[in-house]
Parts: structure tokens; C-alpha cells; sequence
């Protein structure tokens, strides 16, 4: 499947998963932000169709996850993520030293990418952790919210639905702090839209990685 | 062993005795008299024109329980503290009726001792109130306040169950009750169950909620207000009381939600589910910490831009 110095890299169900999630998960940042911090002062939007659109797009992103939990396990593709833990923090300050200053000095990037290596150390330890903690996370969080007789009623003297709502809130933040560096270190690359246009035709280039 | 078994069952005897005793203060001796028949069904008295000793039946209002009234504040009153020394006498003088009783304010008005209860400001409070407005001063501080029984509840109990059950027995020694509430209103009570059929989970709130909670127009210089409201005006705003501690607004977002998806279609409930508070679940640490956060990364970007700009 590879063109010159092109390899496809991003399988049609794959490209459709990222950019249902995509679109998902900016909806859920923003209804989310306008329900945490919503007052007479703050509003974005109308609130109840903040928490419409929330639990629409929730309950949206939790099947897309299952295509993603699924085509990782019935396809190649999940050999991406596999995580070899020795030598990681060393292969991880590689990476950093890239980040923060090889990049800088026109250096090779330490992991090249290839069809055996979709993903640099860096990228997989973040994935591995968004999508196998943070989105699980909030799913169980979410559902349990739907559905608030399933959770405890209380923690010592604290509400369980109030713990929820903030573990919850808490999980969707860290999901947004990844969203702007995942955005911004796909603009990393010889054109700051390479990296945009691959996951739309499937295709890295190599030249630019 | 044996002798240590009994001396340790008077000592519990001794300590139910003592218990017994704190609770009930003794009854001052001159209320003998008085209490002899007004404790009683019945009461004997000689007849001086049959020459008989004579039985007739007590006017159910004028028996006293004395246990109950042994523990109320005014348990070591005499009974002519309040009511005519003239009644001392038997057959009591039937003018007497004619006198006018002496009221709360005659003793707990304008006196130092009680000024930190602020009973004029009560006073002030209550006619404002519903029942001074429909009743006037027939309406007197007893209806509610028996003086021969009433306990000071709220200020010595540390039980809150206690404290409420107190306080709405108060309400409902009328408002469940025929005989009493027609001593002041010409109506039939108020049916409570049915006008209060839009409280969720209503007799929980009925045993764990002061009635004063929701029907009277809060001040804060007193610690109970006295101006009852008019039902029209009493408070039927759930997210007053469940958005005061993460508790009580967890069970509201609870019921508000499985209502919904009993009311209307499961899926179209889920979706749009109204029980979030707006505001509710934040946390001022980790609002200031996210925030810290979310600038940092900014920050990070922004700068990598900058070199990355400046390098090219």
C-alpha cells in the first residue's frame, strides 16, 4: 500500500472512529465548559441544550469508542500501542530532547516513523493513556451520571454523585489539556497541515513526518 | 461475686433513678390541691345542699397530664402564678371565668432576663403572621406554645430528629387534629397528605423537615420566626434546601432523574436530563488549579511556536 515515500496509514475505520471522536469530544469540551462554569454572567450557550448536546454526544463518543476498542483488537493496528517498559524513560527524554530542542537545530527525529512505528514514545504513552484511562474514565463517570442510582450514596460524608461529578469534570479537563497539545504537535512536521491531511486520506507522507 | 452482682445492681438502679428524676423536677407542693383534681377524670367534692360527697366528670380541657407537665419550662410554676389566687377556693367563684388570664408577654415582655429571646420582636413577627391575620388575639401563644407542657426543644436538644418532631408537633397538634382546629377556625382542617402531594418523598420530609422550614418568612436576628405564612406564599423551591450541602443536592439530582425517565420515554430521559444544579459540582481549588493548568499549556505551545518561528 505505500506509494514512494508514502504509507497508508490511517485504515478507513480508523479515520472514521478519529473523526467522529473529534468532532465528539470538541462538542463535549464546549457544552462541558458551559455547564461546569455556567452563571447569570457565563454563558455560551442555552444551558439545557449544553446538557442535551453533552449526553447526545457522551452517549455518541461511548459507541465510537467500542469501534475503536474493537478494530484495535480485531485488526494489526493495536501493535502500535504495545509499550516495551525498559529503557522507556530513556527512550521518552530522546523524544523530549527532540521536542525541545533537536527540532529546533533541523536534527532526524530520534523514532522516525515507518509501518512498523506509527507512533513515537511520547505519542504512544499519551494515547495508551487518554484512550485506555481518561476516556474509559469518564464513559464509566458519564453513564453512571445518566444513571445515578447506580452510585454509592455517600463516601464517608461526602455525596458519591458529588465525587462523581467532579472526577468527571476532572477527567474531561485533562481529555481538553491533551486535546490542544495533540492539536498543536500534529502541526509538527515539514507543513504545519501534513499531519491534518493524513488522517483525512489515510496517507503519511514521509518526507514530512 | 455475689455481694459486687447486687452492689452493681443498685448501682444501676440508683443511676435510672437519678436519670429519672433529671428529667421530672418536682412539682411545687401549693399545686397539690389544684392537681388532686385536675389531674383526674372525675373529681368528688361535697355537696352542701344534697349533704353527699358528690362525683362529676372533669372538663376534658382542664385536665392536666402532670408527668408531661413535670418536664415542661414552667414545671416548678404554682398555679396561681398564673391563674387567680382566688381559685384556691372550691367551688371556684364562677366571675372568675371573667378575668382575664395573664399572657406570655405579661412576664417574658420587656424583662432583661429574657430579652436575649427577643419576645417583642416575636410578638412583632407573629402579627404579620397567618394565624394572627385570620384569628387576631384570639390567636394567644399558647395555641401553638402549650404553657403547661412546652419544652424549650430547639435550644436544649442536640438531637435534630427530636427537635423537629417537636416543632412539627406543634403544627400538628391543630393541623391534624379536628377539635383543636375548630377551637379557632370554623372550617374543617386543611387535608395535609393531599396539598402537599407535590413533595417528593413526603413523609420522609414531613419526619426530617420543620414545617417552619417552608411556611414562615425567615429573619435573622431570631432564631425561630414566627411569621407563618400563608400556604400560597410558603416555599415550594426545591434547589433552596438541595443545593445547600452535596448531600442533599445528590438526592435531588437523584429523584429529578429517575422522575424524568419514569415520566417520559427512556432514551429521550436520558438525553435530556434536567437534574444538573448549574453551578453545583465545582470546587474553587480545583477551578484555580485547572485553570493554572490549561495556562501552562497555553504557555507551552505558545513558546514552542515562537522558537519554532525564530529557528526556521
Amino acid at each position: 500500500m505505500t506509494s514512494e515515500n508514502k504509507i497508508y496509514f490511517y485504515p478507513i475505520w480508523l479515520r472514521i472512529w478519529h473523526g467522529i471522536n473529534a468532532l465528539g469530544i470538541l462538542i463535549l469540551i464546549f457544552t462541558g465548559i458551559n455547564m461546569q462554569y455556567s452563571s447569570p454572567k457565563f454563558e455560551l450557550m442555552n444551558f439545557e441544550l449544553a446538557v442535551n448536546l453533552h449526553n447526545i454526544s457522551g452517549i455518541l463518543i461511548t459507541i465510537n469508542y467500542l469501534l475503536f476498542f474493537f478494530g484495535n483488537l480485531l485488526t494489526s493496528n493495536h501493535k502500535f500501542y504495545r509499550l516495551r517498559l525498559k529503557g522507556l524513560i530513556k527512550r521518552l527524554n530522546l523524544q523530549i530532547g527532540y521536542y525541545t530542542s533537536g527540532l529546533f537545530k533541523n536534527e532526524q527525529p530520534p523514532f522516525p516513523l515507518s509501518e512498523k512505528r506509527k507512533f513515537n514514545p511520547m505519542q504512544k504513552v499519551s494515547y495508551l493513556i487518554v484512550m485506555y484511562f481518561f476516556v474509559p474514565g469518564l464513559i464509566i463517570t458519564g453513564l453512571a451520571l445518566l444513571f445515578p442510582e447506580t452510585i454509592i450514596e455517600k463516601v464517608y460524608s461526602v455525596s458519591g454523585i458529588f465525587l462523581t461529578a467532579i472526577f468527571h469534570a476532572s477527567l474531561g479537563f485533562l481529555v481538553s489539556i491533551f486535546l490542544i497539545v495533540h492539536l498543536y504537535v500534529a502541526s509538527i512536521g515539514k507543513h504545519p497541515l501534513n499531519n491534518f491531511k493524513s488522517i483525512l486520506n489515510g496517507y503519511h507522507d514521509l518526507s514530512g513526518h | 461475686m455475689r455481694s459486687s452482682f447486687k452492689f452493681l445492681l443498685l448501682l444501676l438502679f440508683l443511676g435510672i433513678s437519678q436519670k429519672s428524676h433529671s428529667q421530672e423536677k418536682a412539682l411545687a407542693p401549693e399545686n397539690d390541691l389544684c392537681l388532686r383534681c385536675h389531674t383526674h377524670q372525675t373529681f368528688t367534692f361535697h355537696n352542701t345542699l344534697t349533704k353527699k360527697e358528690d362525683k362529676r366528670m372533669m372538663n376534658p380541657l382542664y385536665i392536666l397530664d402532670k408527668d408531661h407537665f413535670a418536664t415542661g419550662v414552667h414545671a416548678k410554676f404554682k398555679c396561681t402564678d398564673c391563674h387567680s389566687a382566688d381559685y384556691s377556693t372550691y367551688p371556684h367563684n364562677a366571675e372568675l371565668k371573667l378575668e382575664p388570664l395573664s399572657t406570655c408577654l405579661d412576664c417574658h415582655g420587656g424583662d432583661a432576663k429574657y430579652a436575649k429571646y427577643q419576645f417583642e420582636k416575636i410578638d412583632e413577627e407573629f402579627q404579620k403572621s397567618v394565624h394572627f391575620q385570620k384569628s387576631g388575639e384570639s390567636f394567644t401563644c399558647s395555641k401553638c406554645h402549650n404553657q403547661h407542657y412546652y419544652q424549650a426543644k430547639s435550644r436544649t436538644s442536640s438531637v435534630v430528629g427530636d427537635i423537629v418532631s417537636f416543632s412539627n408537633d406543634m403544627c400538628m397538634s391543630c393541623h391534624s387534629n379536628n377539635t383543636k382546629f375548630q377551637l379557632i377556625s370554623d372550617t374543617l382542617k386543611p387535608a395535609l397528605a393531599q396539598i402537599h402531594e407535590w413533595l417528593p418523598n413526603q413523609a420522609l420530609h414531613f419526619k426530617n423537615v420543620r414545617c417552619i422550614e417552608c411556611h414562615t418568612q425567615v429573619v435573622d436576628s431570631l432564631s425561630v420566626s414566627h411569621n407563618i405564612l400563608p400556604k400560597e406564599k410558603a416555599l415550594k423551591n426545591c434547589v433552596e434546601c438541595h443545593s445547600k450541602n452535596s448531600m442533599l443536592e445528590a438526592s435531588l439530582y437523584k429523584y429529578k432523574n429517575i422522575q424524568t425517565r419514569s415520566q417520559v420515554g427512556k432514551l429521550n430521559s436520558i438525553i435530556s436530563n434536567k437534574s444538573y444544579v448549574i453551578g453545583a459540582y465545582q470546587n474553587t481549588w480545583l477551578n484555580n488549579i485547572s485553570i493554572l493548568i490549561f495556562l501552562m499549556a497555553l504557555a507551552g505551545v505558545c513558546i514552542h511556536i515562537i522558537v519554532r518561528i525564530i529557528k526556521k
